[in-house]
Parts: C-alpha cells; sequence; structure tokens
C-alpha cells in the first residue's frame, strides 16, 4: 500500500499525457505547413554549402567546374536541385504569409487555410517555372 | 530540446488494455478507447476499450463517459461540471483534437472514440491533467483590472467601441484546450506562457480601462513568454469556443513593436 501522493503540483511521478502529432495530435494544414517552414530552412541553410561549392569551383577554373558540373547534372543532382529550388521558394512564399501575419491579418482560419493552399500552389508553380526557364535557357 | 517522444514511465502498455463488452442485445454498439492511469499502482498508463450501446446512451462524448462510469466502470475519472460548455472542466483529447467532451458529439467520430488526457501535461489520474502550472502561468499576467487613477464614484465607464475590442477575448472559458495543442507549448510550456493565457493577457492589454498596459508590456518582452509563438494555428482549430488565439498573440507582438516607435 505505499500510495504515491497526487498533491497538485507534485508533478514528478506522474505520467506525461501523449502528445506527438499522428498518432495523438491530428496533423492540420497550418501545423503542417509551420514544420515545412522549419524543414525547409534547415534544407536551405544545408544547401547553401553547396552554393558554396558551386561558387568555389567556379573560382578554382575550368577543370574543377567540369567536374561539379557533371555531378550537378546526374539524376541525384537534378533531383537535388528541383529539391532546393523547392525548398527556396516555398521559404520564400511561407515568409511572405508570415509577414502579413506579422501585420495582424489573415488569422481568421478560413484566411490561414486559403494562403497556406496558396503558398503550396504557388510554390510548385514557380518552381515548374524556374525549371522550364532553365532547361529552355 | 524538443523532446519527441513518451518518457519511460508514461509509455502506454498496450498488453494491459482491459476490454469491457457490450451487454448482450446491445445492437447499436461504439467503442471507446480510454487512456487510463492509476496513481495507486506503479503500473504505466493503458488504453481499455469500452463498448457502450448507443440506444441507451445520450449523444455526447461526456454522456457516454458518464454512461461508462455509472454502468460499466466506476474506476474511470474525468473532470465534468456544466456539461454545456461554459465551465471547461471537461477538457480532453478527444479523436485527435482537444476539446470539451460535452460539446462533441459521438456522430462527428468516425470509427472508435479515443480519448485521451489533454497532451503533454503530468496525470494525475486516467482523464484528469495536473493544470497547476497552466493556473499559475494565468495568475502570472494579473487577469484583473490595475489603475492608478483615484476610483471614480460610479463604474468606469467605456465606449460601445472600446467594448467591442474585448469581443472574441472575454468569452474563453480557460479550458486549455488550446494551450495544450501547442508544439510550442509543450516544448517550452515551462517559460512559454501559451496561448490561453496570452490571449487572457491581451484582453487586459485592450482594455480601455486598464492603466497597466506599459507595465503589462514588460513582463511579456522575454524571448520565452511571448515569442515562442510561431503561428502554428492549432489554438485557433481546437478552441471549442470558436476563439482565436493566434490572433491576440500578434496583435500583442505588434503593441510592443509599435511602443518603440
Amino acid at each position: 500500500m505505499s500510495a504515491k501522493p497526487t498533491v497538485p503540483g507534485k508533478s514528478a511521478s506522474r505520467p506525461l499525457s501523449p502528445f506527438m502529432i499522428g498518432p495523438y495530435y491530428r496533423p492540420q494544414l497550418t501545423s503542417m505547413l509551420s514544420i515545412t517552414h522549419r524543414l525547409t530552412g534547415i534544407s536551405l541553410a544545408l544547401g547553401t554549402i553547396f552554393v558554396a561549392i558551386w561558387v568555389t569551383a567556379a573560382a578554382s577554373g575550368a577543370e574543377a567546374y567540369a567536374v561539379f558540373s557533371s555531378y550537378a547534372h546526374s539524376i541525384v543532382g537534378y533531383l537535388l536541385l528541383v529539391a532546393y529550388s523547392w525548398a527556396l521558394l516555398y521559404h520564400l512564399c511561407n515568409g511572405i504569409r508570415h509577414l502579413f501575419w506579422d501585420t495582424g491579418r489573415g488569422f481568421e482560419l478560413k484566411a490561414a487555410y486559403a494562403s497556406g493552399k496558396a503558398v503550396i500552389a504557388a510554390s510548385v508553380l514557380l518552381t515548374i517555372l524556374v525549371w522550364v526557364a532553365a532547361l529552355a535557357a | 530540446m524538443a523532446q519527441l517522444t513518451l518518457p519511460e514511465n508514461s509509455k502506454i502498455d498496450r498488453t494491459a488494455g482491459k476490454q469491457h463488452k457490450a451487454p448482450a442485445g446491445a445492437k447499436n454498439i461504439r467503442i471507446f478507447k480510454i487512456y487510463r492511469y492509476d496513481p495507486d499502482t506503479q503500473a504505466n498508463p493503458r488504453v481499455d476499450s469500452y463498448e457502450v450501446d448507443m440506444d441507451s446512451c445520450g449523444p455526447m462524448v461526456l454522456d457516454a463517459l458518464i454512461k461508462i462510469k455509472n454502468e460499466i466502470d466506476s474506476s474511470l475519472t474525468f473532470r465534468r461540471s456544466c456539461r454545456e460548455g461554459i465551465c471547461g472542466s471537461c477538457a480532453m483529447n478527444i479523436d485527435g483534437t482537444n476539446t470539451l467532451a460535452c460539446t462533441k458529439s459521438c456522430d462527428e467520430v468516425k470509427g472508435d472514440v479515443k480519448i485521451y488526457p489533454l497532451p503533454h501535461m503530468p496525470v494525475v489520474k486516467d482523464l484528469v491533467p495536473d493544470l497547476t502550472h497552466f493556473y499559475a502561468q494565468y495568475a502570472s499576467v494579473e487577469p484583473w483590472l490595475k489603475t492608478d487613477t483615484p476610483a471614480p464614484t460610479r463604474e468606469r465607464l467605456q465606449s460601445e467601441e472600446d467594448r467591442a475590442k474585448l469581443d472574441g477575448l472575454y468569452e474563453c472559458i480557460l479550458c486549455a484546450c488550446c494551450t495544450t495543442s501547442c508544439p510550442s507549448y509543450w516544448w517550452n510550456g515551462d517559460r512559454y506562457l501559451g496561448p490561453a493565457v496570452l490571449m487572457a493577457s491581451y484582453r487586459w492589454l485592450v482594455d480601455s480601462r486598464d492603466e497597466a498596459t506599459g507595465e503589462r508590456l514588460d513582463q511579456l518582452e522575454d524571448p520565452f513568454k511571448l515569442y515562442r509563438c510561431h503561428t502554428i494555428m492549432n489554438c485557433a482549430k481546437t478552441c471549442p469556443k470558436g476563439l482565436n488565439p493566434a490572433k491576440a498573440i500578434a496583435e500583442t507582438k505588434k503593441m510592443l513593436i509599435e511602443r518603440k516607435g
């Protein structure tokens, strides 16, 4: 009979209630776009390393640049570049959404959902546009 | 650092759940899967499953909980009082979102009705979370009218426009659905005040009769108390009263910026 004390505030021995998004908390468009904003931000920081390698290769002469270029023109290279460009455009579009929020606008659920869907559509469309332009050039 | 899994003592023991069958002859059965934790044992939490005959049960999730407690398992523990969405006692996680059991219809839920306590809170027993810290945070924003001027001989008057600024704020019943739906609050709840408390704070910041606006803003000017809001919007989505704490937080941030000039 060693009942633990249940004094309010003495929570050390108490279990923590389940919280994880997915199994216990339903994912929502707004929360998913929020975590995507973070993930694209992290990806862009990592992608900057590749941008630095690209610039360094260009500065190191034609031979070095040809090596970089051959990697960039591989299938994996293209996939990474498409992902990077989408991440950049998503982060940009959602960043603009955040700027509107910072002015106190667009907080009604309907507006927040509409702007969220607009960000998804805009980031995909802009990525397609960028690649159509890039491959045509 | 964001905590992504439950501590050892909080993991749900999937083998320990008890099954409670409906009485023979019940035709309209629904299964309620309910989080159980008994502080008197050393056992981890479990999920019990209850078959409820909906032909003899009221329409709301709270009706089912009360029926279970009355007729199937009297040890099931939950808070409830008004049964009409004004006291906030029966706030819990139903079907993956936080809401009031008394205003959530069983028909709104597809499949089995899964019921957990409010997320990422210390559990006292079953569906009863420990709200001590939440209430302490509420007290910390001094949610009352503060004035320096001498008390007038009658009420402190307010124009209709100024009164209208409190609409959408004063209706909060402090059920903690929003605060416990907020991932920022899960990770930083020790220092981040969370949506409910920040909306309560804003309710006094915009009150034309309150004279402590500067002092209140000073209190919020902190990397954690206010600025852990990242506009995830789970708060506004889950609020059973249809309020929008995210907007109140944005307005508070605006007030801080405007004050800097």
